[in-house]
């Protein structure tokens, strides 16, 4: 794709400030040669400026470029992404283990409802003498 | 048929995620973990270790529709420069190039469950795999076109909004994509229709013809009543709905649409019967189903050779994509 096509992947490229080949001007990143072979690029798209990237989809491409070109066609010919990535499936790095990530323990002290303390506030007011008064009965 | 068992799958399983039948454990365990995860509703992700029947039968199921989309846009292709305004043209382009976008994301999808894509089109260019019965039929008039994008994409919409719940991760998303794209090739075709149904009797009269050659593979579409038991797409939630359920639907939502426009449906029994809350319709004719569907159909030894053809005038295309970069200028 053109030099705007690869600035607009840059932005979230690790890639990014890796050396430049010499001349560091052909439109490949590097290690984006053409391989002769289709590998799998997963695509991301945002919908808006200031939304999220989200997954897409993905295409076989034999680079980089091309994978832009294919992300275009199949993921914005509405006009419907302010952004598409490429990203080699093989570069994507992945952990589900929910033992890991979702463990069995207690994590209430991580979260705001985690925090109880109406009583204990209603008390400490009592003994600083700062409670509101209650209704008469 | 290329054997999909035979193949490895183009994203090899070495990162399985975390799920009970992911590890190794005897197959018959690991089977039942698999099944009742897919039989509560949970989603299978194509690095997810599955049975070879549930690859096979997704893989069945999802290259007979890419299929469809690729073969399903010759009728319409044929039809663009004789559209009859610039704007019809373009609106037809459109919809050509989003049937073919289809066909390239579930070739993907299948891919990814191990078949290459051009083990796919020698499959079908050879008549070793199958497309929808209602691609193999010529288009005679403009109003086939107005037939074609409104009611054969309402009844593919039907089948494919029940998709969107697939087991199968990916082609359930794929389908979320591909049913948002085709709600506006329904309001095409029927802006085509309904546009001719208030033009001038001769109009009007072409409308009806079309309605009355494609009622037949309308109807056809969705495959004879089968008992869902037996159903093994189903079982697996693969697909959501049987063949009867779909036609049900299309008949209950399009029926109406049809009649106030004046149109008349050529099946004397098609009726709404109470009691039962079903339609009754004539018997669609299964034989006629089975030979187009084995490519005996009208067209369709002629879309094939097309299909054929363009594949070889294009090979350039893809020995270009596939060799060594020039070096940079
Ligand atoms: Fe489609
Ligand atoms: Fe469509």
């Amino acid at each position: 794709m053109t030099e705007n096509g690869d600035r607009m992947i840059d932005e979230g490229d690790p890639n990014v400030g890796a050396p430049e080949p010499e001349g560091g001007s052909s439109g490949d990143a590097p290690g984006a040669a053409r391989s002769g072979t289709l590998e799998a690029w997963e695509v991301f798209r945002q919908e808006k400026d200031g939304d999220p990237m989200r997954h897409g989809g993905n295409v076989m491409a034999p680079d980089r470029e091309l994978a832009l070109h294919y992300a275009r066609e199949m993921f914005s010919r509405r006009g419907e992404s302010v952004r598409l990535w490429v990203v080699r499936r093989a570069d994507i790095g992945v952990l589900d283990d929910l033992d890991l990530l979702q463990p069995p323990l207690d994590r209430s002290f991580k979260k705001p409802g985690g925090y109880v303390m109406r009583d204990k506030l209603a008390a400490a007011r009592d003994r600083a003498g700062t409670s509101k008064p209650r209704a008469r009965e | 048929m290329t054997d999909p068992l035979a193949l490895d799958p183009i994203l090899a399983p070495t990162d399985p995620g975390a799920r009970p039948w992911n590890d190794d454990l005897p197959h018959d365990e690991r089977f039942e973990l698999f099944e009742s995860h897919v039989l509560a509703g949970g989603k299978i992700e194509p690095n997810d270790w599955m049975p070879d029947e549930y690859r096979t039968a997704v893989l069945r199921f999802v290259e007979m529709h890419a299929n469809s989309e690729l073969m399903g846009v010759l009728p319409e292709r044929e039809w663009i420069m004789r559209a009859p305004t610039l704007r019809r043209k373009l609106a037809l382009t459109a919809k050509v190039q989003d049937e073919v976008g289809h066909a390239q994301l579930l070739y993907r999808v299948a891919e990814d469950l191990g078949k290459p894509r051009e083990a796919m089109f020698d499959d079908l260019l050879a008549g070793k795999t199958k497309f929808h019965n209602v691609f193999h039929y010529p288009t005679k008039t403009w109003a086939d076109i107005g037939i074609i994008a409104w009611l054969v994409d309402a009844a593919a919409i039907v089948a494919q909004q029940a998709l969107r719940d697939s087991s199968y991760g990916p082609y359930a998303r794929t389908m979320q994509k591909i049913c948002w794209e085709e709600s506006v090739h329904i309001m095409h075709g029927r802006d085509v229709v309904v546009t001719l149904m208030t033009g001038t009797d001769t109009q009007r009269a072409m409308v009806q013809e079309a309605l009355d050659r494609w009622w037949g593979p309308l109807m056809q579409m969705h495959g004879p009543r089968s008992d869902r038991t037996k159903d093994r797409d189903l079982h697996w939630r693969i697909k959501a709905k049987t063949s009867e359920e779909l036609r049900q639907e299309f008949l209950t939502i399009y029926v109406p649409r049809i009649l106030e426009l004046g149109l008349v449906i050529p099946d004397r029994e098609l009726a709404f019967d109470e009691a039962t809350g079903e339609w009754r319709y004539a018997d669609p004719d299964w034989a006629e189903l089975r030979t187009v569907v084995t490519n005996h159909g009208p067209m369709s030894e002629e879309r094939l050779e097309f299909r054929r053809l363009n594949r070889a005038a294009t090979a350039w295309v893809r020995d270009a994509i596939l060799s060594e970069p020039r070096s940079a200028a």
